[in-house]
């Protein structure tokens, strides 16, 4: 089977679609047309310069470019945690644990995944490597992001409780276990979720565009499990490892609790 | 085989010493407090007492040095320094459901002496009066065995009665395990009835009141 090519005639259907969309908005006065206008408009810049950008990777295929393909996503993924927290850790803390976590979690499960699993011949080679790295990257980032925002908030409002375990002298592994049991359980529950519901609520995206692309449903599952799989353990794992540094950060030396570490919401 | 040097017991009397202590704009300068005696602390609120003691319990960063006999306060970890010099704050917190889950050895001695029994350690935490958490969290603190206590207004929540009953109970304790205790105190009277020193603060100073 061959995949039906799109004209960008065809898209322009689409994107009059959306135009009308705009146009409804705006006779509800519901005051959002030009953000899903410009929205719709960054899309199709974003999605065409990546494009550009994957053909000349995928026709050089070389090592290093690859790398600083990933580490490029890798720093946008990062600033996307930080953005998306309240209460994020000041001095770089919030980028730099956000950051680490991903490199670890997600670059090694991938990294992993390519040699051991799949094994394309080279390991790097950008058709799988690049598209697998984005998927978790997404991912990590979520989880990381949703489980540092519910740890710092929770510290935050918890603040008196845990100073008051302090002061029976508990040791601040045990004063912020709670918090920090809680806020890894909501980093993890996403994935999970979305393990559960795969395949009954929501056909996964990626075997959707292998089965549009002319692959076998079967091997577009066996991809999807595995992905699910490498996705569900690079998000744990960058949840742990980040929300284990960020309480580590919000204790010093003494063990005492350093809310002065905390940025203002809004800054 | 070396000779190794005995551990001072957890029931040796030690004198809580501070020696230059800074907190933010307050100078609490040198303060001693020999086992067994009672320091209250008095001033306007916001004036720094619950920020000195918080200083004594090193939750917060302070200048200057502190001691309890033989342990320095830099020298052991936190969580130790706490467990020796205990803070029981104005407000206590409660984790867990039950009020028996925050005691660490069950049902604690003195319950019945401040009004409560055994079935208490079953109470929901959510359904105590302020009264019943302050005196609890007296009881609790004590339960975790230190060796000093910095108490911020222990009775602000009780009626005469009851803070005659914690006075006399608290007491008896510290002349039992001889701890040298700083008492934050509003109350004249109270502090005539237990302190041994009196201690105001006045601006960014504390000084001495005689005790009548």
């Amino acid at each position: 089977m061959q995949l039906i090519d799109l004209a960008w005639w065809q898209l322009a259907l689409g994107a009059a679609l959306v135009l009308a969309l705009a146009g409804c908005t705006l006779v509800a006065k519901l005051a959002i047309g030009q953000t899903l206008l410009v929205a719709a408009l960054r899309t199709v810049v974003q999605l065409s310069l990546i494009g550009l950008v994957l053909e000349a990777l995928f026709s050089v295929a070389a090592l290093p470019w690859i790398a600083l393909m990933a580490g490029v996503m890798l720093l946008m993924a990062g600033r996307e945690v930080i953005a998306r927290q309240k209460r994020r850790l000041t001095g770089g803390w919030a980028f730099g644990i956000g950051t680490l976590s991903m490199f670890v979690s997600a670059f090694s499960v991938t990294v992993l995944t390519l040699i051991v699993i799949i094994g394309p011949e080279p390991w790097y080679t950008p058709q799988y490597a690049i598209p697998l790295l984005g998927m978790m990257l997404g991912n990590t980032m979520t989880g990381i992001a949703i489980g540092l925002d519910r740890l710092t908030d929770a510290v935050w409002r918890q603040r008196a409780l845990i100073e008051n375990r302090l002061m029976l002298g508990q040791r601040w592994q045990v004063a912020v276990g709670d918090a920090r049991r809680d806020a890894m359980r909501s980093g993890m529950i996403p994935i999970i979720n979305s393990m559960a519901a795969a395949g009954i609520v929501s056909l996964p995206g990626m075997m959707t565009g292998q089965i549009l692309a002319g692959a076998p449903p079967s091997l577009a599952v066996k991809y999807q499990i595995l992905i699910m799989f490498t996705i569900t353990v690079g998000t744990g794992f960058g949840t742990l490892v980040a929300v284990l540094a960020a309480s580590r950060r919000l204790f010093d030396e003494r063990e005492r609790l350093r809310l002065d570490r905390l940025a203002k919401p809004g800054h | 085989m070396k000779p190794v040097a005995t551990p001072a017991t957890a029931d040796e009397p030690a004198a809580l010493v501070a020696d230059a202590l800074r907190v933010g704009d307050l100078s609490a300068g040198d303060l001693c407090i020999a086992p067994g005696r009672i320091l209250a602390l008095s001033g306007p609120s916001g004036s720094g007492k619950s920020r000195l003691l918080r200083a004594l319990a090193d939750l917060d960063p302070h200048e200057g040095t502190v001691a309890l006999g033989d342990m320095r306060q830099g020298a052991v970890p936190g969580h130790r320094w706490r467990q020796a010099v205990m803070m029981v704050p104005a407000d206590s917190q409660w984790w867990a459901d039950t009020v028996g889950e925050h005691f660490p050895d069950g049902a604690p001695d003195g319950l019945d002496t401040l009004g409560f029994d055994t079935a208490t350690m079953d109470w929901q935490v959510s359904r105590l009066s302020s009264g019943e958490r302050q005196r609890l969290a007296l009881l609790r603190a004590v339960a975790h065995q230190p060796r000093a206590l910095l108490l911020d207004e222990p009775t602000a929540n009780l009626d005469a009665e009851a803070t005659a009953r914690v006075e006399a109970w608290l007491g008896d304790l510290i002349a039992r395990h001889h701890w040298p205790v700083l008492w934050v105190a509003h109350d004249p009277a109270q502090i005539r009835r237990v302190a041994d020193q009196h201690l105001r603060i006045a601006g960014k100073r504390l000084e001495d009141v005689p005790c009548s």
